[in-house]
């Protein structure tokens, strides 16, 4: 009976695996992907898919800086002027413009007038809906309406309006006010007349306002006059600022001068909206070509089309390559081309690498954990993609981004700064150009940033007007041209050199010492110790002791303020597209120690000062090449700063995803991507079986740890009592 | 036990003022306002001018604990610590640095949070206490001993080799389930399974092994000898007499970390991509958002008190010995 019974079990149990594995195969072979993260029903469709790592912090124009925010207000607003799509170096056109706004000096002081073109709709939007006699129908909703809403876009009612340069002016008298903090007030201000003024009277405003329990209440911008910002039309107006500033056609780019329509901020600032994260800081409204319609920073963020975008044409020109790179395909056609956009949060590495490879992301960077997997450096330098990328038909784009890091020498530093006398101060330079030469970037970033970047010979990177390649443009302190390439001068040169500053062997000839030097920087992870080690074999060269000063940011950015570092680590990364926005670095009037700006090295030299103020407006021109050569002929030789690199970005784009080219001074340029999602979806299931034997090995192994147990269990159960 | 209760609950006050106290002063130990402001502001162009509007925006243009310009209660009143954190008392979370309103964050945050810790818990119980059954069941046989090797090896794996090992082979490899994301409602299923199947097996090494030497210890009690010798199976001598009796000791550990679910868990929420309170207070920390980590740590501090007292009034439940006076 009891075998019979056995018998069956296992008769039951080899039919039950078997059925098991068909289905198993059945699953895994019908095309279903299990690991897709999104809706099956978004399947196919025009969707472009990406992440960001950190949650933005503000996505009102008048508080935004950062550029992952840069990421999502730049599809949503628009301010006159954009940077051209293709064409390098930048070149700045008309986006809301009808053309470039026209300038024009006067009593000392500049005017900008701006023409925007007629016919411009924001999105739809709740803060514009009205009734058919015309009354706003959601600006004066109660507490608990606004309480049940889960999104202002859950209000039935839509409505919109044209763009006028009222709202520009608008934005602008935003910056000035106290409840928010606009990070570029205090330039501003100084520029554009009457804005500190404004921001002065809007202060006693708001006092007065919440001195009367009021301070909640919307405070109408429209009512403020700003005397630098004059309404001309309905379509024009003026800006004026004090002196000639020719870098502010820049910042005309920039999400700060986008329009806000007052309706948006009135209806946001509606007593209950705050409560609910319904503010302009987080749901934008603008005429650009996509609107924010789902914010969770924490999770997701989705742009769609935005119905009401006027169209904009693909550019028909662009950088030489461009065409033969398949850049122009879609000349003169009508964009966006893609309808929603969805931005997943991944804050690690691993996950979003393996989604990107999986076809989950259409775009992906590379960290340096994955480097070797996704590039192969060839002996010349030329960076390429493995076989594995190349078989998913990924694509790689490099470029070198407008940004520079460097190592500085603190100028008020009595050892490595411009202390004391003549003599002193030619010693203190000696030493900076040996330790200059010592230094070598080169192997810095083959071992810590697998290659991606170019050593500098200057502050001013690639693609900016100034920059000098080739063998006009290096640092003849720290390099000399050999064989068709800069190279490195030999560690001879250095230890002369140090010897000339007084300290032969890395010891003061004077007192015998051993020359310790301090080097400020930031902790940034569990790679510092291996940073810090290299540099203290850099000095070590020259056998002077370097002790590494590593703190948290907050601890690093008061050294610099106080001028107590003395050499430290740093980087920039450009505002606008011109040589002013790396020069200013090194401006004697801009030293942060005394005047607080961004001159962290504190550096000061006449001459210097004085070309930088000639060429900060003139236009580009060989004049201005000139007086920029003489100047980086100055910093060379003084050597404020050890010239670190300026780095390259590397992207990886699926081969669905086109359009695709690299713009560091904008971060709109998701309107110009075209994707082929068929393409991607075929390519997702392939990639994407599910492997289904691993299910069936642990219910196995389950199934052989647990049979045993229950026969033991049961002989147990049945077992007579042992006569002892 | 009313009683017993409220005394509790009032003993609580003092502690959550303490720990008040404690948290800022450790944060502003680390931090000062104008950290904060520039950690707001960015990096760039960041003028004094506009600290101390960041500042006076927000409420930290006070002294910190004292006030000694303003006169009688305002000496206490104005100032940071009283404005920013007695609030929490009302909780009254107020608005991050950046803005956002914390208690609706939270009300948002804390469902993905206990759409991963309450499956871990339970099935986490269920599996380790069962495990646990079976390995004192078996106990001094090749079963037991493989099965002890087996937690201690479990348990002395760190649980971000779990979370890689998982997503690699599972995820990527075998291509069974979304890496990382997270979905509301029933479309959460699909990224829950892999995280909860990491969690619980992640817990079964130190779980399964504290849960057998807890029956084992009740096992060898007299009243297990006297339930055999009167011929009750061992199924029933396990699951009637030793499982309730050990209870007591498994409730100790297990009730008070009920309250603690809402709070998240860090390293699941980061690696897997779930938008829960874990990740949104180690965000804080990060941004040195001292209203999210206050407000945090406030809410950490609650759920924990009142999860000893739950530990408490369970044990009345389950040993009608234990009275609370």
């Amino acid at each position: 009976m009891r075998s019979a019974r056995l018998g069956r079990m296992r008769h039951i149990g080899i039919r039950g695996l078997a059925a098991a594995c068909a289905l198993a195969a059945a699953v895994a072979g019908c095309g279903k992907v299990w690991n897709d993260p999104y809706p099956a029903a978004d399947a196919g469709k025009n969707i472009l898919y990406s992440a960001f790592v950190d949650r933005p912090k503000h996505l009102d124009p008048a508080l935004s800086y950062a550029s992952n925010e840069a990421v999502f207000t730049q599809q949503v607003y628009e301010p006159p002027l954009q940077y051209d799509y293709l064409k390098r170096p930048y070149q700045l056109e008309p986006l809301t413009a009808a053309e470039m706004p026209r300038v024009s000096d006067r009593d000392g002081y500049s005017e900008y007038e701006i023409r925007i073109r007629p016919g411009i709709l924001y999105q739809p939007h709740p803060a514009f809906a009205r009734n058919a006699k015309g009354e706003f129908l959601y600006q004066s909703l109660s507490r608990a309406q606004i309480a049940a809403l889960s999104s202002p876009y859950a209000l039935p009612g839509r409505g919109t309006r044209e763009l006028t340069a009222d709202d520009y002016i608008y934005e602008i008298k935003r910056l000035a006010d106290p409840r928010s903090t606009s990070p570029i007030y205090g330039l501003m201000a100084q520029y554009i007349v009457g804005l500190a003024e404004l921001a002065a009277r809007l202060k006693k405003v708001n006092q007065a306002m919440i001195a009367a329990g009021r301070g909640d209440e919307w405070l109408d911008l429209r009512k403020v006059p700003l005397a630098g910002v004059t309404r001309v039309d309905k379509y024009t107006f003026r800006i004026k600022l004090k002196g000639r500033y020719p870098q502010f056609k820049y910042w005309l780019a920039m999400p700060f001068f986008a329009p806000i329509p007052w309706e948006a901020d009135r209806f946001f600032a509606q007593p209950g909206m705050a409560e609910k994260n319904f503010t302009l800081d987080w749901w934008p409204v603008g005429t650009g070509p996509y609107m924010l319609t789902e914010n969770n920073p924490n999770l997701r963020m989705v742009l769609e089309r935005n119905p009401n975008f006027r169209g904009e044409a693909y550019p028909s020109e662009g950088a030489p390559g461009d065409r033969g790179a398949g850049l122009l395909a879609d000349a003169g056609k009508t964009m966006p081309f893609i309808d929603r956009v969805v931005y997943s949060r991944e804050k690690e590495g691993i996950p979003y690498w393996n989604k990107f490879l999986q076809g989950y992301y259409d775009s992906s960077g590379i960290s340096s954990d994955n480097f070797d997997q996704a590039v192969r450096v060839s002996v010349e330098g030329q960076a390429r993609l493995t076989p594995q990328m190349r078989k998913r038909g990924i694509r790689l784009r490099t470029t070198v981004e407008p940004s520079v890091f460097y190592t500085g020498f603190n100028w008020l530093d009595p050892v490595v700064g411009n202390a004391g006398d003549a003599k002193s101060r030619q010693r203190a330079r000696k030493l900076r150009q040996a330790i200059s030469i010592a230094v070598d970037v080169e192997q810095y970033l083959s071992i810590f940033e697998n290659g991606r970047g170019i050593v500098a010979q200057g502050p001013i990177p690639p693609g900016i007007f100034g920059y000098r390649p080739g063998e006009a443009g290096i640092n003849p302190v720290t390099h000399e041209w050999r064989d068709g390439a800069a190279q490195r001068r030999p560690l001879a040169d250095a230890k002369r050199l140090l010897a000339e500053a007084g300290y032969p062997g890395g010891r003061d000839a004077r007192t015998g010492q051993p020359l310790v030097l301090y080097l400020d920087t930031v902790t940034r992870g569990p790679g510092d110790q291996a940073r810090f080690d290299w540099w203290r074999k850099q000095l070590a060269k020259l056998s002077i002791q370097l002790e590494v000063r590593a703190t948290d940011w907050n601890r690093f950015q008061d050294k610099i303020r106080k001028g107590s570092e003395q050499m430290f680590f740093l980087g920039w990364n450009a505002d606008y597209p011109d040589p002013e926005n790396f020069l200013f670095l090194l401006d004697g009037p801009e030293s942060r120690a005394l005047h607080h700006g961004e001159n962290a090295a504190n550096y000061d030299n006449a001459r210097y000062d004085a070309l930088f103020e000639r060429m900060r407006d003139m236009p580009n021109s060989p004049a201005r090449q000139q007086i920029i050569d003489q100047m980086v002929d100055i910093a060379r030789r003084d050597a404020p700063w050890i010239w670190g690199f300026f780095p390259k970005d590397y992207m990886l784009y699926h081969g669905w995803l086109s359009n695709v080219k690299p713009n560091d001074m904008a971060r709109n340029g998701v309107k110009y991507l075209r994707l082929d999602p068929q393409q991607r979806a075929v390519l997702r299931r392939q990639w994407n079986r599910p492997v289904v034997w691993p299910l069936l090995l642990v219910l196995a192994l389950i199934a052989a740890v647990a049979v045993p147990a229950v026969v033991g269990y049961r002989r147990r159960e049945r077992m007579a009592a042992r006569p002892s | 036990m009313l009683a017993y209760i409220l005394r509790r609950v009032l003993y609580a006050i003092p502690i959550l003022v303490g720990v008040n106290l404690v948290t800022f002063a450790l944060f502003f130990v680390v931090n000062t306002p104008d950290d904060m402001a520039r950690m707001q502001l960015g990096a760039k162009r960041v003028t004094q001018v506009q600290i101390e509007r960041w500042k006076a925006a927000h409420g930290y243009d006070k002294p910190l604990l004292w006030n000694a310009r303003a006169s009688g209660t305002g000496r206490f009143t104005d100032t940071v610590f009283f404005q920013k954190s007695l609030r929490l008392f009302v909780f009254d979370f107020g608005a991050s640095e950046d803005g956002r309103n914390i208690a609706a964050e939270i009300r948002t945050r804390m469902w993905p949070s206990l759409a991963l810790a309450i499956p871990v818990f339970l099935v986490g119980l269920a599996v380790n206490i069962s495990f646990a059954l079976a390995m004192a069941f078996f106990r001094a046989t090749y079963l037991d001993f493989w099965g002890v090797v087996l937690c201690v090896a479990m348990m002395s794996i760190s649980t971000l080799f779990y979370i890689i090992a998982g997503q690699f082979l599972v995820a990527k490899l075998w291509n069974l389930v979304p890496i990382s994301g997270y979905n509301t409602g029933l479309h959460a299923i699909k990224f829950l399974i892999l995280p909860v199947a990491i969690g619980v097996v992640s817990g079964i090494g130190a779980g399964s092994r504290w849960y057998r030497t807890l029956f084992l210890e009740e096992m060898g009690k007299d009243y297990v000898r006297t339930a055999r010798a009167k011929g009750l199976s061992e199924a029933v001598v396990m699951f009637r007499h030793v499982l309730k009796n050990a209870m007591i000791p498994i409730l100790t550990g297990v009730v008070v970390t009920i309250p603690l679910l809402f709070m998240g868990s860090l390293l699941m929420e980061s690696f897997f991509g779930i938008p829960g309170l874990g990740s949104y207070t180690i965000d804080a920390i990060q941004a040195q958002d001292f209203a999210v980590v206050r407000s945090m740590v406030f809410v950490g501090s609650v759920l924990y008190i009142f999860g000893l007292l739950l530990t408490d009034i369970s044990y009345t439940l389950v040993d009608p010995r234990v009275r609370l006076e």
